[in-house]
């Protein structure tokens, strides 16, 4: 049921609702999902389905996450690959491509204007935009050049 | 020949999902580079109408890798891309948990968190280059792009508000001859 993102339905679900973890526990998970790889959702469900019913409770939890999404994602994508020779269908989709680009930079920009970025945040988001988005640089060259200089910024601005 | 192929899905997302810090659309770009620049298994166009076909669907974005995983090797590849890119971040999400335990908040994870937040925004901008470079240089595809990043800045709109904005204004503007 989490069209787009699915972080404050979760929130509601598990402080809320269930009262799985508190307000605080809350933040504190989801920062750390942040800081690790992998999609915060997922990770947060592995740490709260570890908390309740260990190893099994986390896998259940990420299955629980993805069976329903991934079962829809299939009966859509059988059903445009039906309907793909349809020429209304291919303009719908080259529609749909340019609002889902528009989608992304959106949150971005919404996530960059929440968090009130500095010269020094700024500088990074320039850095990687540049290096992913014109260099084409890989991924893990990407982060193993800003990271370091990323965490050696935040402490440098922690000291001053 | 296919098992060949679901080997490579396999280490390819994988390795991708021990450096996807900020989530699917901040790895974008990554997965743009391998499937579509270095193997060429996917056109740029095709990527992103994938990309944007997910977006109808409900859940964590990570599901647009099972639709490639889908595209490129059918139920097989959704189920192995599924697990490469979800497997490895969970296991250590699993043991980062349970080394830290509920003492989750640290000045160490702060720092991290403050460094990769940055990274993770411009990781998103390019992704959404990226995608609309493929969407197409025309007027019609801007207007859309930039009506739908409207809608995520200004508004708590449903997204799919926009998806399904996009796809109607497309066909309306084709149905009267202006695409």
């Amino acid at each position: 049921m989490s069209f787009g993102g699915t972080g404050p339905m979760t929130r509601h679900v598990v402080v809320e609702d269930r009262k799985w973890l508190d307000d605080a526990e809350f933040a504190a998970l989801i920062g750390l999902c942040q800081a690790l790889p992998g999609a915060n959702t997922c990770n947060l469900a592995v740490m709260i389905g570890d908390r309740i019913g260990g190893w099994s409770g986390a896998l259940v939890a990420l299955g629980g996450l993805l069976i329903v999404p991934l079962a829809a994602l299939v009966a859509i994508a059988s059903a445009f690959a039906e309907l793909s020779r349809l020429p209304d269908i291919r303009f719908a989709i080259a529609g749909a491509a340019a609002a889902a680009a528009g989608l992304v930079i959106g949150t971005a920009l919404k996530m960059a204007r929440t968090l009130k970025i500095g010269w020094r945040a700024g500088a990074f988001v320039a850095l990687a935009f540049v290096a992913a988005g014109v260099l084409r640089v890989s991924l893990p060259l990407t982060l193993a050049l800003l990271l370091p200089l990323g965490l050696a910024a935040v402490i440098w601005e922690e000291r001053r | 020949m296919k098992d060949d192929l679901l080997a490579s899905l396999f280490w390819r997302f994988a390795a991708i999902s021990l450096v996807s810090v900020g989530g699917a659309t901040a790895v974008l770009p990554e997965v743009h580079r391998q499937l579509v620049e270095e193997t060429g298994w996917l056109s740029a166009r095709r990527f992103a109408d994938l990309f944007a076909l997910a977006q109808t669907a409900p859940g964590p974005n990570v599901i647009a890798f099972s639709l490639f995983g889908w595209e490129l090797a059918g139920l097989a590849g959704l189920a192995v891309v599924t697990v490469a890119a979800l497997a490895p971040a969970g296991l250590l999400a699993f043991a980062v948990s349970r080394a830290l335990g509920r003492a989750a908040q640290s000045v160490w994870i702060a720092r991290l968190k403050a460094a990769l937040t940055p990274l993770a925004i411009g990781l998103m901008l390019a992704s959404g280059f990226l995608l609309t470079q493929a969407a197409g240089r025309n007027l019609p595809a801007l207007i859309v792009t930039v009506a739908a990043a409207a809608l995520v800045i200004f508004t708590r709109a449903n997204p799919l508000i926009a998806i399904a904005g996009g796809a109607g204004a497309f066909v309306a503007a084709a149905r009267l001859g202006l695409a």
